[in-house]
C-alpha cells in the first residue's frame, strides 16, 4: 500500500514547479551541448532553494531526513522535466553508498557537504551492470587503487570520487580526489546527452578507506538506487504519455483527430495500463525500502519501469509519425534517457532474475 | 456507529436470534428486519448506509461466529444494486427481499446473437398491449438463466429513435410459457451459460425499471457493477467448513447452485496461484527463460493489486480524478491471464498436451489453458475496455459512428 501524504504531495509541488521553470526543454538542449553538461546556478538554486541535496541524508548529516518516499518524488519529478545536473550520480549514489558503507566519521565529514551542494560527488563502479560483478576490475594493493571503471556519471564534475573496489578484506568504500596522480577521467560520447559519462581509469593511486561494503550493504545500496532510477523513468514515461496523448488529439489526418483511431487509443490505452502498474509496484517499492517488506520490490519496480518508459518512449515517437523522428521535436531527448536508463543498474532481465530468487526464497 | 460499537450490537443480536435449525428463508427474513441482511444499503432499502470500512466489521463478526448471512451468489447482485439505483419505492419493496433471502435467483437478459459488443443494437422488441409490455427476441451468455425466477433484461420499445434512446429495462418473471431457456454449450466442455427465447412473453406495467427509454442508462450502471467483480474476481468460501445444521445444508446447496457455473472461473484467470509450487515440484525453476516469464507474470500479478488498492484508497478519499478502475482492472486481468497461461504451457512442455483428471494439477491446468480465452471476452472484451479507457480516461477523441439515426434504419446482423 502506497499512499502519498499531503505533505509528500506538497514537497512535490515544490519541484515540479522548480523544475517546469528551471529545466525547460529549451534548458534541456543548450546543456547538452556543454562538456559540463549542467548549470552550476541551477545545481546551487536546487541545493539552496529547495534543499534537495540532502532530501534523503538524515538530519545528523545536514540533509532534510527523508526517506526513499520523498527521494522518489523529487527523481520522478526530475526524470519528468529531463533535469540535467549531478543529483543521481552525487546524492543519490554517492550519498547512498557513503551512508551504507562509510564509516561513521567519513559519513559526518562528507554527507554534509553532498547534502548542502556544496561539493559534488560521483559514485565510481567498475560495473553498472550488475551488483555480481562490482568489484571485479577496480582493486586496491597496498592502499594503491589499480583498474577502470568503464562508465561513471558526472565523473568530469566531481569534486571527489567515491569508489568501491576490492581489496585485502573484500569490498571496500575509498575516497579519491580526482585531481590526484594516476587518475584519469575521460569523457566518453553518450547515447543520451543529458546524463554525462566518463570511463574512468586509476594506476597506482593512492586512496583513503573510508570504510566497508558487505555483500549486503551492496545489494541494499544497489536496491536504493534502483528504486530512485525507477521513479526518474516513472516520471519520464508520464511525461511521454500525456504529451503523446495531447498531440493525438490535436494532430488531423484524413479529416479527423488521429486520436479517434481505434489502433492509436488502444496503443494508449494498453500503455496507461502497464504505466500504472509500473508506477504502482515503484511508489510500492519506496515504502517498502522503508519498512524491509518484500525485499524483491525493488527489482520489481526498476524492471517494470524500464519496460514502461521504453514503450512509452517507443509509442511516442511512432504516434507523432515522421516528426517524431526529427531532431527539432523534442520526444528524442525522452526516449535516449529511456534506452540509458533501461539497462542503467541493471538491464530488466537482471532485475527479473534477482526478483525471482527473492520470491523463490519467500516460497 | 463506531467499529466497536457495530461489533457489540451485532453480537448481542445474533447471541440473541442466530438459530441454525430455522429455515434458510425463516433466519433471512429475520436478518432483513433486523437491518443486518445488507447493511450496506440505505436505511429506507432495509439497510443502515454502513461505510466499506464498516462493512468489513460486520463480516468479519458473521464469520467469526459462522452465521449464514444474506442470498449473494450469482447474478442476483446486479439486479439487487441496479434496482436500488435506479428502482421506484414499490419496487425495492417489491424485489429487494426476496433477493436478499435467496427466494428469487436472479439472471441478466443483455446480450444477443446479434449485438454482443454493441449492446445497445439489441434488437428484442417490447411491445405495450392491452396494459401489459410483450417481449419477444432471443438472449444469450446468461448466467444461470434456467434456475432463475427473474431476469434483469433490456428490450427496444422505439424503433425510430436513435440506438441508444429507444432501449428499456424491464424485470421479467422467467417462470412463465413464454420465456424457454437452453444451456450453450462452451469450448471448455461447461455450460455456465444459456440461451434464452422469449416468445409473447409477458412484463406487468409496472416492472419497467425507471421510465421507458432509460434503458441503456441504468444498463450501464449494472455493467460497471459486473465489471468490478471481473476485477475482483471471487471467492466463496462453503459453508460445509463454517458449520452442521439444517440451515448449512440449505446454504450448501444454494451456494452449489449458483456457483456451478462458476466453477472454472478461477481458471480462466490463469491460477497464478499455482506458478511458482509447479516451476519448483517439475524443476521448470531452473530454466532461464521460464524463470524471466515468472518474473513478468508475478510482477504484473503484484502490480494489479497495487493499482486496485490505491485506485480504492482514491474512491475512500473521494477524489474526482477520472479512474474507471473496473475497466483498467478489467483490461488487467486479461493480461495476467494469458501471460499466466503462457508459462504453465512453458512448465509443463509436452504434458500440456494432456487433460482430464490424470493430467496436471487433476486437470486444473489443461483446463486453465482452454478457459483464458473467455476472460478477454466476458463482460466486455478488451477492445471495449481500451475504447472505454481511451475515451473517459484519456479523453480520446469518438471515432466517427455509423449507428446515429432511427434504429430501424441502421445496419445490423
Amino acid at each position: 500500500m502506497s499512499e502519498y501524504t499531503e505533505d509528500q504531495e506538497a514537497f512535490r509541488e515544490v519541484v515540479a514547479k522548480f523544475l517546469q521553470s528551471r529545466s525547460t526543454t529549451a534548458d534541456i538542449r543548450r546543456l547538452m551541448e556543454t562538456s559540463e553538461g549542467y548549470d552550476a546556478d541551477v545545481w546551487q538554486q536546487l541545493c539552496q532553494e529547495v534543499g534537495l541535496a540532502g532530501t534523503h541524508i538524515p538530519e545528523e548529516y545536514g540533509g532534510f531526513g527523508f526517506g526513499p518516499v520523498e527521494l522518489g518524488i523529487a527523481a520522478e519529478e526530475m526524470g519528468r522535466h529531463l533535469y540535467c545536473g549531478p543529483f543521481f550520480s552525487s546524492s543519490v549514489m554517492a550519498g547512498y553508498a557513503l551512508l551504507n558503507g562509510a564509516s561513521e566519521a567519513n559519513k559526518a565529514k562528507l554527507l554534509p557537504e553532498l547534502a548542502s551542494g556544496s561539493k559534488i560527488a560521483t559514485l565510481v563502479l567498475d560495473s553498472v551492470d550488475n551488483p555480481g560483478h562490482v568489484g571485479r576490475q577496480l582493486r586496491v594493493s597496498d592502499d594503491l587503487l589499480d583498474g577502470v571503471a568503464p562508465i561513471v556519471t558526472d565523473a568530469h564534475v566531481a569534486d571527489f570520487l567515491v569508489v568501491l573496489a576490492t581489496g585485502d578484506d573484500g569490498l571496500g568504500v575509498y575516497l579519491v580526489d580526482p585531481d590526484t596522480d594516476g587518475v584519469k577521467i575521460s569523457v566518453q560520447q553518450a547515447l543520451d546527452p543529458t546524463r554525462k559519462l566518463s570511463r574512468v581509469s586509476f594506476s597506482g593511486v593512492t586512496s583513503t578507506k573510508i570504510g566497508h561494503m558487505a555483500e549486503s550493504a551492496l545489494g541494499k545500496t544497489w536496491d536504493q538506487m534502483s528504486v530512485a532510477l525507477a521513479h526518474e523513468m516513472i516520471g519520464g514515461a508520464q511525461h511521454l504519455f500525456d504529451s503523446t496523448v495531447e498531440y493525438t488529439k490535436v494532430r488531423v489526418q484524413f479529416g479527423r483527430p488521429i486520436g479517434s483511431f481505434q489502433a492509436l487509443k488502444h496503443r494508449c490505452a494498453d500503455l496507461l495500463l502497464a504505466l500504472e502498474w509500473a508506477k504502482a509496484a515503484t511508489q510500492h517499492a519506496a515504502f517498502c525500502l522503508v519498512t524491509g517488506d518484500e525485499p524483491e520490490s525493488a527489482s520489481m519496480a526498476k524492471a517494470m519501469a524500464s519496460d514502461v518508459y521504453m514503450e512509452a518512449a517507443r509509442t511516442a515517437i511512432q504516434l507523432r509519425g515522421g516528426i517524431g523522428f526529427t531532431w527539432e521535436e523534442d520526444t528524442h531527448l525522452w526516449f535516449k534517457r529511456a534506452k540509458a536508463s533501461e539497462v542503467f543498474l541493471g538491464s530488466p532481465h537482471l532485475h527479473r532474475e534477482r526478483l525471482l530468487v527473492h520470491l523463490e526464497e519467500a516460497s | 456507529m463506531s467499529p466497536e460499537t457495530i461489533r457489540q450490537e451485532l453480537t448481542e443480536w445474533i447471541d440473541a436470534n442466530w438459530d441454525p435449525t430455522r429455515s434458510l428463508i425463516d433466519w433471512r427474513n429475520i436478518l432483513v428486519d433486523a437491518g443486518w441482511a445488507a447493511p450496506d444499503w440505505p436505511v429506507e432499502s432495509f439497510g443502515r448506509g454502513f461505510s466499506a470500512e464498516q462493512m468489513a466489521v460486520v463480516n468479519d463478526v458473521f464469520a467469526s461466529k459462522g452465521v449464514v448471512g444474506a442470498a449473494q451468489a450469482g447474478p442476483r447482485r446486479l439486479a439487487a444494486e441496479t434496482i436500488l439505483a435506479h428502482g421506484n419505492a414499490e419496487q425495492k419493496q417489491r424485489f429487494l427481499r426476496p433477493i436478499l433471502t435467496g427466494e428469487h435467483a436472479w439472471c441478466q437478459l443483455f446480450s444477443e446473437p446479434g449485438s454482443g459488443s454493441d449492446l445497445a443494437g439489441a434488437s428484442t422488441k417490447a411491445e405495450m398491449i392491452d396494459g401489459k409490455w410483450i417481449v419477444n427476441g432471443q438472449k444469450v451468455w446468461n448466467t444461470s438463466a434456467h434456475h432463475a425466477d427473474w431476469g434483469i433484461l433490456v428490450a427496444r420499445t422505439d424503433w425510430d429513435l436513435p440506438k441508444h434512446q429507444g432501449l428499456s429495462y424491464f424485470l421479467i418473471n422467467m417462470r412463465q410459457p413464454g420465456v424457454e431457456a437452453r444451456p450453450l454449450k462452451q469450448m471448455n466442455g461447461h455450460a455456465s451459460f444459456n440461451e434464452v427465447f422469449m416468445t409473447d412473453a409477458e412484463v406487468a406495467a409496472e416492472d419497467l425499471l425507471g421510465a421507458e427509454g432509460e434503458g441503456w442508462a441504468i444498463a450501464t450502471t449494472t455493467l460497471s457493477i459486473e465489471r468490478q467483480g471481473f476485477a475482483r474476481g471471487r471467492n466463496q468460501k462453503s459453508p460445509r467448513e463454517v458449520g452442521d445444521g439444517p440451515i448449512y445444508e440449505e446454504f450448501a446447496r444454494e451456494l452449489e447452485i449458483a456457483n456451478e457455473p462458476y466453477s472454472w472461473y478461477p481458471q480462466r484467470e490463469g491460477r497464478v496461484d499455482l506458478i511458482m509450487k509447479r516451476a519448483m515440484v517439475s524443476g521448470a525453476i531452473k530454466d532461464s527463460p521460464v524463470r524471466q516469464e515468472m518474473a513478468k507474470l508475478l510482477s504484473m500479478s503484484r502490480a494489479a493489486q497495487l493499482a486496485a488498492q490505491n485506485a480504492a484508497a482514491k474512491r475512500r478519499s473521494g477524489s474526482n480524478e477520472v479512474v474507471p478502475a473496473g475497466s483498467i482492472g478489467k483490461l488487467g486481468a486479461s493480461v495476467i491471464a494469458r501471460q499466466a497461461a503462457h508459462v504453465h504451457t512453458m512448465i509443463s512442455g509436452a504434458d500440456a498436451m494432456l487433460s482430464g483428471p490424470e493430467s496436471a494439477e487433476a486437470g486444473l491446468i489443461a483446463e486453465t489453458l482452454i478457459s483464458v480465452p473467455a476472460i478477454s471476452i466476458a463482460g466486455g472484451t478488451d477492445e471495449i475496455q481500451r475504447n472505454i479507457i481511451s475515451e473517459r480516461v484519456l479523453g480520446m477523441p469518438k471515432e466517427q459512428r455509423m449507428d446515429t439515426g432511427p434504429f430501424r434504419d441502421i445496419k445490423r446482423n
